[in-house]
């Protein structure tokens, strides 16, 4: 499995650091279900699914990665902090 | 049909010609008490000991490929009871006991194998946390014993002695435990489920969930639909996808383990051996495989293959503790599909939906469990009460944080474990 990186290029998985499903944060105050659908449930798809990667041996940039879980065809990635997941919901 | 050694004396020298078939292949009905959906290990366990012990026959298993096709045939076969904290501890202690009788019991040679477990330790912190494993262990009333290096050497000369990095320091060992042969574990409760009335229906996919007035009454199938009282899922890496036709989200993350066998090789590896570099596991099939894995690719999958990153790291660390089997060629691999929960143990409840029941959440230890699991499981849909056994795999102790059973305190998060 390879990711291309959008600032560094195409690269060997060992170089990402998996985080999991794309979640946006839920605000501080929110309430426990909120917190508990963010920590624990997961849609689990088995298809294309959006996920954070981290890029811990190139540009250190997160990265939101769509990735078909049933192929490991990596279908797009874009950096987080353009896709929108910055920030509380 | 019954089996014994005269039996088998008898079929050799009359041409083999008088076994049967194990199971039927029916017809799946229009209503039944319960419906399972998953006819791998932990499902099949489930109807035998529910026709067995609760005497609940009205039962079919609903597989939508072929009976033992999933994590029941594609694992490690290692079976143990070397856990660790309360809930945990006393359903593999009660897991195991039901393996050392499973063969009698159904009749069924599963190759239960207790050639013991030795896990090493490679630093003071692991000595110091093995003995108090050790001790919890032997609390929970089953075996556990310390071996220093030199007992450790006497048992498997073969390990390297002489890793600097990783020097071999002794090991925590189960004598209890071992192997057993997965294909014939799901066979047997498959035959003894079946010898008791349970229909087991293969290529029959679930499709749908039927649920009225927050009350499950039947599932869709790819053969019709089945009225059932209870509904009960088993589905392991796919228990996702069954529970969200119940309109279910689950706090889980299927996730790919691999496993690797060499070329067959003369009898070398006794036991069961983990080595706490690398997370490394091995042991020797009968046919003389060496069969060993380690960690978790990390990262969600369904495709039951793995990268070679994780491929190479197990190789690496098989290696660094086994010098001799780097002439040895690699026969195999696969990989299973794990249903990871958040803090690494089992989920066995009720569903928010009456009549809905939940077996999911195995991470990477099912097979040890699979007898443990329909027992415990049984009870829970036969008397709507947790088994004794089984009393703290909770489902909404993730959204609590009360009575998260995290085995590693690795922290109770998801791509932790």
């Amino acid at each position: 499995m390879r990711i291309t990186c959008p600032l560094c290029g195409e690269r060997d998985r060992r170089e990402f650091y998996y985080k999991g499903a794309a979640l946006v944060r839920p605000a501080e105050g929110a309430d426990l279900d909120a917190w508990h659908e963010y920590v624990n449930l997961r849609e689990n798809p088995a298809g294309p699914l959006d996920e954070l990667w981290y890029h811990e041996m190139g540009c250190n940039s997160w990265l939101k990665v769509t990735r078909d879980t049933a192929t490991h065809e990596i279908l797009a990635v874009q950096l987080a902090s353009e896709a929108g997941l910055g920030g509380e919901k | 049909m019954r089996f014994s050694g005269w039996r088998v004396l008898r079929e050799g020298l009359t041409g083999n010609k008088g076994w049967r078939p194990h199971w039927r292949d029916p017809e799946p009905k229009s209503e039944y008490d319960v419906v399972i959906i998953g006819g791998g290990g932990h499902g099949l366990a489930t109807a035998y000991y529910l026709a067995k012990e609760h005497g609940i026959t009205n039962v079919a298993v609903l597989e939508k490929g072929y009976l033992g096709g999933g994590n029941v045939g594609r694992n490690t076969t290692i079976v143990r009871a070397n856990y660790y904290l309360p809930g945990n501890s006393e359903f593999y202690s009660h897991s195991l006991r039901l393996w050392e009788g499973m063969e009698q019991d159904l009749n069924y040679n599963a190759m239960m194998s207790q050639r013991g477990i030795i896990n090493l330790f490679h630093n003071d912190g692991q000595r110091d946390a093995a003995v108090r494993r050790g001790n919890s262990i032997v609390n929970q009333g089953d075996d556990a014993e310390i071996l220093s290096r030199e007992q450790v050497r006497e048992l498997a000369p073969f390990l390297n002695f002489e890793n600097n990095r990783f020097p071999i320091m002794g090991g925590l060992m189960q004598r209890r435990a071992g192997t057993a042969r997965h294909d014939a574990v799901a066979w047997g409760f498959a035959r003894g489920a079946d010898m008791r009335g349970v229909d087991l229906i293969q290529n029959c996919e679930v499709t749908g969930i039927d649920v009225e007035n927050g009350k499950v009454v039947g599932v869709q199938t790819a053969r019709g639909p089945i009225r059932a009282k209870k509904v009960a899922l088993a589905a392991a890496g796919r228990s996702g996808q069954v529970a969200a036709m119940a309109g279910l989200t689950l706090p889980i993350e299927s996730h790919v383990l691999q496993a690797f066998v060499s070329e067959g090789l003369k009898p070398i590896v006794d036991h069961v051996i983990t080595f706490a570099e690398g997370h490394l596991y091995i042991s020797q099939s009968d046919k003389g495989g060496l069969v060993f894995g380690s960690y978790l690719d990390f990262y969600s999958s369904y495709a039951a293959r793995g990268n070679l990153p994780m491929a190479e790291h197990t190789m690496e660390s098989f290696v660094a503790m086994v010098p001799a089997v780097s002439k040895a060629r690699l026969l195999r691999s696969w990989g299973g599909i794990m249903d990871m929960t958040p803090d690494g143990s089992p989920i066995i409840d009720h569903s928010p939906i009456d009549g809905l029941y939940l077996n999911c959440g195995w991470c990477y230890g099912g097979f040890k469990a699979t007898p443990g699991s329909g027992s415990v499981y049984a009870h829970l849909i036969a008397t709507d009460r947790p088994h004794g056994a089984a009393t703290r795999f909770k489902l909404d102790r993730f959204r609590s944080g009360v009575g998260l059973m995290d085995e590693e305190g690795a922290g109770a998060q998801h791509n932790l474990h």
